[in-house]
């Protein structure tokens, strides 16, 4: 059968056979990072597609109809006229800063790329300290947009980023815990080993009440970090007109843009490893039959669905809620999951050293 | 770089809300000066879409200058001209056909309802919330269509002149206003689902922006920013115009005072407004639909004034005549500008967030501030 796996296997064997050791491995570091940058632009255009289209049956309308069938160019089109428009840095603005920080926040999105298991045994970098790697890199984007917004020398941008490192410097303590809660019941931060695990059944199942608290917990932790609603302070545009990218334009924003599509695919794509077994299909205890035509699912697919799944979750988030303050907002953080997610944490060693889980 | 943002001797933060700003619904131009996120001064400029309506009107005679007043509060446009024309009818002693005062006040309160469903949906959106915006505008388009049949214009409505209305409503009229009517009675509920029981909606809006009942008064709040707030100032009911005292419904007041008690005050406003549309459409009694007036109307010498209630308020018109075909002079006193006057008061101590949902319960419309 074909598969990921497979063809990427055939391709390395052919590398490897006709160019040697030292240059395959070279080419295959570079398509890697092509196959990376194609993989943002076309996730890019799908969940922005996807995003409006979500938008559009929540508010009982149509959404993209016009470029292309059912709208499908839109995307396209809108990314061609950023492409084509001029690139202002304002007057008074701290040009290299300025120009750098989109692309630190892109360099982010990408680097967390790297441990994410896409399908069976198809992984650019299976790291000993996956999850650890991904909750400490997806921190550097932070760091991009203090930059934009200080570097903007506009009062709007500068309180967006205000808000934004306040933000995500909290919530990355709920997600964190989030995150340990099922490094402690796997036993491991090695990403394919924290899918191994749950082979005969997702973490979600598996872990009981704990683990589903921790699955909300992160849930509302990833969509604080993508800065999006009912979390987009940092951008609140009916508060800050567009917050920290107040002044960007062209390709710059649409860096910014990108990075936040990229960010919730990289926070869902994490969870979904983490909450529903990654690529693992879903198996129930001892229905051999069952199982087997689950198993007929390309992997992928799996992981596909349950990444879309929870993307889909964050977006139904968006057009629902209106936006928090941002006191109320680091309350709910410091007030109420923090301490909820330390207890949740002591109650998942529990259940692991008793054994409960299994 | 500290010097280079603007900062006052204190060291606070200076920034223009506006006048091009997604949340000022127009351009409202108000500087704001900040410590950190707290708000510790508003100050509203005024002046970028001044028309001087008011000079204007000297120069048209008492049948024309209506129709510079559909500009004013363009989301009111029936009950500003219905103001309008009381005045100059009052100068001229005119009995208005009774079928006539029933479409009048038919139109007022659907107009009502339309501008309260924008403000609603508009609300949601200022507090970051975008779909109720759409849930609104289902129902708007509703009144939007009947608006459009019977006048032809969706906005600037110029349908209430002087003597009566400018043309007898469309045969559908009945019809349609009872199809909104159920449409609007079973959809009321995803209003209350989708942002009043909010949890967030509610937080933010909870105790913030307080205006109290004293503070209202002196600031003279008028429309559902008073009523939030304690006031008795629907004018339907304390100086009832047309048919008002025949009818059955309640003045909504809310004694809190802060934004969620306006947001309230303006939601049973839409159920009471319902109430009188289904009280008069099966009673729109046979008749002239304009009573006889002469060609050219010459009102006496002397002062008239006129108050109505707007979706937002009290509108009052005051017109001086001198006994010629022009008013010699005249004012409007607007709703907004009152409760706009507020907002300074409203929203110290606040976030910018709590300025955007106070600045949202206020509904204000630009062009009947600036006039």
């Amino acid at each position: 059968m074909i598969s990921l796996e497979s063809l990427n296997r055939a391709l390395q064997h052919w590398l490897q056979s006709t160019l040697g050791d030292p240059w395959a491995y070279l080419v295959m570091c570079v398509l890697v990072g092509l196959a990376a940058i194609t993989l943002f632009a076309v996730l890019g255009l799908a969940l922005v597609y996807m995003e409006r289209k979500v938008a559009a049956l929540m508010q009982i309308r149509m959404g993209p109809n016009r470029v292309g069938p059912k709208g499908i160019f839109q995307t396209s089109a809108d990314t061609l006229k950023l492409v084509m428009k001029e690139g202002l840095t304002p007057d008074g603005a701290d040009k290299f800063l300025f120009n750098f920080a989109p692309f630190l926040v892109m360099i982010a999105a990408m680097l967390v790329l790297a441990p994410i298991a896409f399908a069976r045994n198809f992984q650019i970098w299976d790291l000993n300290i996956g999850v650890l790697y991904v909750a400490a890199v997806s921190s550097i984007a932070v760091i991009g947009i203090l930059m934009a917004g200080w570097s903007s020398n506009n009062k709007y941008s500068l309180l967006g980023a205000m808000r934004s490192a306040a933000q995500i410097v909290s919530y990355e303590l709920s997600a964190g815990l989030a995150i340990l809660s099922i490094v402690v019941l796997a036993g491991s931060l090695r990403i394919s080993d924290i899918i191994a695990s749950q082979a005969d059944g997702w973490w979600i199942i598996k872990g009981h009440v704990p683990a589903l608290i921790a699955f909300v917990i992160f849930l509302i932790a990833v969509t604080a970090e993508t800065n999006r609603a009912p979390f987009d302070l940092a951008e609140a545009e009916s508060e800050l007109t567009a917050g920290f990218h107040t002044e960007y334009s062209g390709m710059k924003f649409a860096l910014f843009f990108l990075a936040e599509y990229i960010n919730i695919f990289i926070g869902c794509a994490i969870g979904a490893t983490l909450f529903f077994g990654g690529w693992m299909p879903f198996h129930i205890g001892h229905w051999e039959a069952f199982n087997r035509v689950m198993d007929y699912i390309p992997s992928s697919l799996w992981f596909l669905g349950k990444t879309l799944f929870l993307i889909f979750l964050i977006m139904w988030f968006r057009w629902t809620f209106p936006r928090l303050r941002v006191d109320q907002l680091l309350n709910l953080e410091w007030k109420y999951l923090l301490p909820i997610s330390m207890i949740n944490l002591l109650f998942i060693t529990l259940m692991a050293i008793l054994g409960w889980h299994l | 770089m500290l010097e280079e943002i603007g900062t006052n001797d204190q060291g606070d933060m200076i920034i223009n809300i506006g006048p091009q700003h997604p949340s000022t619904h127009g351009v409202l131009h108000l500087v704001i000066t900040l410590n950190g996120e707290t708000v510790k001064k508003v100050e509203p400029h005024l002046g970028y879409i001044h028309r001087s309506i008011e000079k204007m009107c000297e120069s048209l005679n008492y049948r024309q200058f209506i129709y510079v007043t559909s500009r004013m509060d363009y989301l009111s446009s029936h009950i500003n001209n219905h103001a309008c024309a009381l005045c100059v009818e009052q100068g001229l002693q005119l009995e208005i056909p009774s079928r006539a005062q029933v479409i009048r006040v038919l139109l007022d309160e659907l107009t009502r309802i339309a501008s309260h469903q924008l403000w609603w949906g508009a609300l949601a959106m200022d507090l970051g919330a975008f779909t109720p915006f759409f849930y609104a505008f289902r129902e708007r388009e509703m009144i939007n269509e009947i608006m459009e049949e019977t006048c032809g214009a969706r906005l600037t409505m110029n349908y209430i002149v002087p003597g009566g209305l400018m043309m007898d409503v469309h045969p559908d009229f009945q019809r349609k206003v009872k199809a909104f009517l159920v449409q609007f009675r079973s959809k009321i509920h995803e209003y209350d689902e989708l942002v009043t029981g909010n949890v967030i909606f509610q937080s933010r809006t909870k105790g913030v922006g307080i205006l109290s009942k004293e503070d209202a008064i002196s600031y003279g709040c008028t429309g559902p920013t008073g009523r939030g707030s304690g006031v008795s100032c629907d004018i339907r009911k304390l100086y009832p115009y047309e048919i008002y005292q025949q009818l059955q419904f309640d003045e909504v007041l809310e004694q809190g005072g802060d934004s969620f008690a306006r947001y309230k005050v303006r939601i049973g406003e839409m159920i009471q407004s319902m109430n009188i549309i289904e009280q008069l459409i099966d009673n729109i009694p046979e008749g002239d639909f304009q009573a006889k007036t002469k060609a050219v109307l010459k009102l006496p010498k002397g002062d008239f004034y006129s108050r109505v209630e707007t979706a937002r308020g009290e509108l009052g018109v005051y017109i001086i005549s001198e006994g010629g075909t022009t008013p010699y002079r005249i004012k409007f006193r607007s709703p907004g500008f009152s409760n706009l006057s507020a907002l300074d008061h409203m929203s110290r101590g606040g976030k910018i967030g709590d300025l955007m949902a106070t600045m949202g319960t206020l509904d204000l419309v630009i062009p009947d501030i600036d006039r």
